[in-house]
C-alpha cells in the first residue's frame, strides 16, 4: 500500500472523490495542503481574493451543475471569512465541503495566532461538520464529507484539518474508501407507498388544485418528472424563486412564482385553490405571507426529503418524506393506471378563473418614453439571450426584477440567495458557473450596493480569464430597502442613499476588464447587443436606470396569499 | 407540555454541543438535561425534558433526529414511563430540627448521608415533583444547597432504546 502524507492523502482523496476544481486563499495552517496542491495538477485550484467569494464559487458551480462544490483556506480569519458563504449555501441546501486549515492540535485551546473554534463558529449553519484526529482518518472523512453533502437534504459540510494532521514526513497507508456508512444517517430513497396512493386520489378528486414546486425539485435533479406529471394533469404550477426553472416558465400552465413577489395568478390560485400538491419548497414567510390566513380551502400534500420541513410552518394533510424524483415516479405511475380521471369540467372554470387572474394584471409596469426601467432591462436581456443564460443574481430590487423578467425553461440557470439573501452573491457565484461552462452566458445582473460587496473579484476574473457579464441595474440607491421605506417609513431613507458612487467604468479597466456605459434609453438594445458581442472579454455594463421604481406585485404584510399591492396605487 | 426525549448518541466530541446548540438556535426550552455513557462505550444517552406545543415537540424531535450524530431517540412521555431525578440537600440541622428532618426525610423515603453537629446532607430519589415535594416539607429557611441531576426516564414494559 501507498505511503502518503496527511496533506497528500487529503488531495489524493480529492482527487479520487473526482473533484476538479476547488476555491480558495492559502494561509499558515494550511500551507502543507497548499504544498500538496503544487505538486500535482488534477485538482486545479482557484484563488479567490476574498474566502467568502471562494464559497459563493463553489456554491454557484454546486447550483449550476448539481455536483458539490470544494473550498480550501486557511485557520482563523480565513475559516470565519467563509460562514457567510457557509450560511448561504446551508439556507438554500446547497452542497458543498469547506476544508479548512486548523493550529496545530497541541496548540489548540492555548489562543494560538490565528485559532478560531470553527467547529463552533460554524456549526450552527452547516449540515455537519468533521475534525481530523490523526491524519489516518482523513480518506474517511472526506469521503464522508461529500456524502452527507450530497446526499438526502444537500448542505455544506466543514472539515477541521489541525496543521500537525498534514505534516509531510508522517506518512500512512493511503486507501480510498469506496463506501461509507454511517449508523446514524440514512436518508430514505423511497416515499410511503400508502401516502403516495392516497395523494394520488387526492389530487385527481381537486377541482381547484395547484402545484406549488421548491428547490428541492432542482436538488432532487426531478424537473422532467414534476413536468411530465403536472402536464399529464393539466393542472397549474407556481414555483417559489428557488424552483425557478424546475417547470418551463414560458409553458401556458406556469404562473409564475408565487409570494411576496409573485404574480397576481399565483397567489390567487394558491389562496383559492382546494389543493396544494407542494414538491419540494417549505412553506417559507416570504411564500405563505401570515400563515394563519394561508390557503383557508386547501388541503396540503407536502413532499420533501427532509421530514423537519414537512409541519415545520404550515400543517401538511399528506406528508411524504422522500427523494422528489422517486416520489413523482411513483405518482406518475399512478396517474397513468388510475381508472378515475381529473375532473375535466371543474379543472376548466378553474382555469378560466385563473386566466381572469391573469388577464387582470399579469406582469405589466409602466414604462417611460426616456427612463430606463429596469424591469426592461431584463426583458431585453432574455430576449438578446434567447432565455438560455445562466443568471446569477445579488439581492435586492435587481433580484426580483431578473426572477419575474427573465424566463427560465431549464432548470439550474437562475442562480440566487433566495434564503439568507446574501448580497455579494452574485459576482462570485457567476465566476463559479463561468469557470464550467465557458461557452455559455454567463450573466450577474446585480446593483451598486450588492456589487460592491466583493468586487474584489475582479481581479480574480482576470487572472482566470472568466468573462462574466456584470449588468449593474444602477438606480443610486439601495432600492429594497428604499421601497421599504417609501412603503412604511413615510419615505425617511435612512441610509439607503448610496453617496459617492464609484466610476465603475474606470474601475473595471483598473481591473483589466471593460466596461460599458448606458443612461439613454435610446442605447439600451444597441449597446447591451455589443456587450453581448464581446465575448472574450467581461464587461461591467453600469446602467442608469430610473431612482424610483418599486418591485410590485407586492404582498401586505400580515396578510393573506391574495392580499397584494399591485402598483404604488392598486391595492387588491 | 412538559416531555422528556432519551436520546442515543454517538459518544463523540462536539456532539452534545450539536444537541444544546440546537434547542437555543431554534428557541426551544431545556428544563433538565443529563447525559453519560451507556455499557455500549460508542453511544452516549442523553437525556432532555423540555416543554412546548406538540407542533413544536414535533419539530424538536425531527430536528434532534436530523443531527447526523443522533442515533435513535424518543419522546418517553407518549408512553408508560419511568422518571426519576436525584437529589442531595444540605440541611440546616440544630436542636429539636435534627429529629423532625429525620422524621421528613424517612417519609419521603431519603437517606441522611452526612452529619456533622449542625448539618445533615440528605439524599433524595424520585420525581421532580416528590424533590419540589422534599423541599416544600422541610421548609426552605433551613435548606443552605440544593443540587439536583436532571431527570433519567426508561419506558415501561418490554419497550427499549436500543441499537
Amino acid at each position: 500500500m501507498e505511503l502518503l502524507s496527511g496533506a497528500d492523502m487529503l488531495i489524493r482523496s480529492l482527487q479520487d472523490e473526482g473533484i476538479e476544481y476547488i476555491y480558495g486563499y492559502p494561509g499558515g495552517a494550511a500551507l502543507h495542503i497548499y504544498d500538496a496542491l503544487f505538486r500535482q495538477d488534477k485538482v486545479k485550484h482557484i484563488l479567490v481574493r476574498h474566502e467568502q467569494a471562494a464559497v459563493h464559487m463553489a456554491d454557484g458551480y454546486a447550483r449550476a451543475t448539481g455536483k458539490p462544490g470544494t473550498v480550501l483556506v486557511t485557520s482563523g480569519p480565513g475559516a470565519t471569512n467563509t460562514i457567510t458563504g457557509i450560511a448561504t449555501a446551508f439556507m438554500d441546501s446547497i452542497p458543498m465541503v469547506v476544508l479548512c486549515g486548523q493550529v496545530a492540535s497541541t496548540l489548540i485551546g492555548e489562543d494560538a495566532f490565528q485559532e478560531t473554534d470553527m467547529m463552533g463558529v460554524s456549526r450552527p449553519v452547516v449540515k455537519h461538520n468533521l475534525s481530523v484526529r490523526h491524519p489516518e482518518e482523513i480518506p474517511e472523512i472526506i469521503r464522508k464529507a461529500y456524502y452527507i453533502a450530497a446526499t438526502g437534504r444537500p448542505g455544506p459540510v466543514v472539515v477541521d484539518i489541525p496543521k500537525d494532521m498534514t505534516t509531510p514526513n508522517e506518512r500512512y497507508e493511503y486507501a480510498y474508501p469506496k463506501k461509507v456508512k454511517l449508523r446514524s444517517y440514512n436518508p430514505a430513497i423511497r416515499g410511503h407507498a400508502g401516502q403516495i396512493k392516497k395523494a394520488v386520489d387526492m389530487m385527481l378528486a381537486a377541482k381547484r388544485p395547484v402545484i406549488y414546486a421548491g428547490g428541492g425539485v432542482i436538488l432532487g435533479k426531478a424537473s422532467d418528472q414534476l413536468t411530465e406529471l403536472v402536464r399529464m394533469l393539466g393542472y397549474p404550477i407556481t414555483n417559489t424563486i428557488m424552483g425557478i426553472g424546475c417547470y418551463p416558465a414560458s409553458d401556458k400552465q406556469h404562473l409564475g412564482w408565487l409570494g411576496m413577489h409573485g404574480t397576481y395568478e399565483a397567489n390567487m390560485a394558491m389562496h383559492h385553490s382546494d389543493l396544494i400538491l407542494c414538491v419540494g419548497a417549505r412553506f417559507d414567510d416570504r411564500v405563505t405571507n401570515a400563515t394563519e390566513k394561508f390557503c383557508p380551502g386547501a388541503r396540503i400534500i407536502h413532499i420533501d426529503i427532509d421530514p423537519a420541513s414537512i409541519s415545520k410552518t404550515v400543517d401538511a394533510d399528506v406528508p411524504i418524506v422522500g427523494p422528489v424524483d422517486a416520489v413523482l415516479k411513483e405518482m406518475l405511475a399512478l396517474v397513468k393506471e388510475a381508472k378515475e380521471k381529473p375532473d375535466a369540467d371543474a379543472i376548466a372554470s378553474w382555469w378560466k378563473q385563473i386566466d381572469e387572474w391573469r388577464a387582470f394584471h399579469g406582469m405589466r409596469y409602466e414604462t417611460s418614453p426616456d427612463v430606463i426601467k429596469p424591469q426592461e432591462v431584463i426583458e431585453m436581456l432574455c430576449r438578446l439571450t434567447n432565455g438560455e443564460a445562466f443568471v446569477t443574481s445579488d439581492v435586492g430590487q435587481h433580484q426580483m426584477f431578473a426572477a419575474q423578467y427573465y424566463k427560465f425553461d431549464k432548470p439550474n440557470r437562475w442562480i440566487n440567495s433566495g434564503g439568507l439573501g446574501t448580497m455579494g452573491f452574485g459576482l462570485p457565484a457567476a465566476m463559479g458557473v463561468k469557470l464550467t461552462h465557458p461557452d455559455d452566458e454567463v450573466l450577474c445582473i446585480t446593483g451598486e450596493g450588492s456589487i460592491q460587496m466583493n468586487i474584489q473579484e475582479l481581479s480574480t476574473c482576470k487572472q482566470y480569464n472568466l468573462p462574466v457579464k456584470i449588468i449593474n441595474l444602477n438606480n443610486q440607491a439601495l432600492g429594497m430597502v428604499k421601497q421599504w421605506q417609501d412603503m412604511n417609513y413615510e419615505s425617511r431613507h435612512a441610509e439607503s442613499y448610496m453617496e459617492s458612487l464609484p466610476d465603475f467604468i474606470k474601475l473595471a479597466e483598473a481591473y483589466g476588464h471593460k466596461g460599458v456605459r448606458i443612461e439613454k434609453k435610446e442605447d439600451l438594445e444597441t449597446k447591451l447587443k455589443e456587450v453581448l458581442a464581446m465575448k472574450d472579454d467581461l464587461v461591467f455594463v453600469d446602467i442608469y436606470v430610473d431612482r424610483f421604481e418599486h418591485v410590485y406585485p407586492m404582498q401586505v404584510a400580515r396578510g393573506s396569499m391574495k392580499d397584494m399591492w399591485l402598483s404604488k396605487t392598486e391595492r387588491v | 407540555m412538559r416531555r422528556i426525549i432519551s436520546v442515543l448518541l454517538e459518544n463523540e466530541p462536539g456532539a452534545l454541543s450539536r444537541v444544546v446548540g440546537l434547542f437555543s438556535q431554534r428557541n426551544y426550552n431545556i428544563e433538565t438535561l443529563t447525559v453519560a455513557p451507556t455499557e455500549d462505550e460508542t453511544l452516549s444517552r442523553l437525556t432532555v425534558t423540555t416543554t412546548g406545543s406538540d407542533k413544536v415537540i414535533e419539530q424538536i424531535t425531527k430536528q434532534l433526529n436530523k443531527l447526523i450524530e443522533v442515533v435513535k431517540l424518543v419522546d418517553l412521555t407518549e408512553g408508560a414511563h419511568i422518571e426519576r431525578e436525584l437529589m442531595l440537600v444540605k440541611l440546616k440541622a440544630t436542636g429539636s430540627q435534627r429529629a423532625e428532618i429525620k422524621r421528613t426525610v424517612d417519609i419521603f423515603r431519603g437517606q441522611i448521608v452526612d452529619v456533622t453537629s449542625s448539618v445533615y446532607t440528605v439524599q433524595l430519589a424520585g420525581d421532580s415533583d416528590k424533590l419540589d415535594g422534599f423541599i416544600q416539607a422541610v421548609g426552605t429557611s433551613g435548606v443552605l444547597e440544593v443540587v439536583r441531576s436532571g431527570v433519567s426516564g426508561i419506558a415501561r414494559g418490554e419497550k427499549v432504546l436500543s441499537l
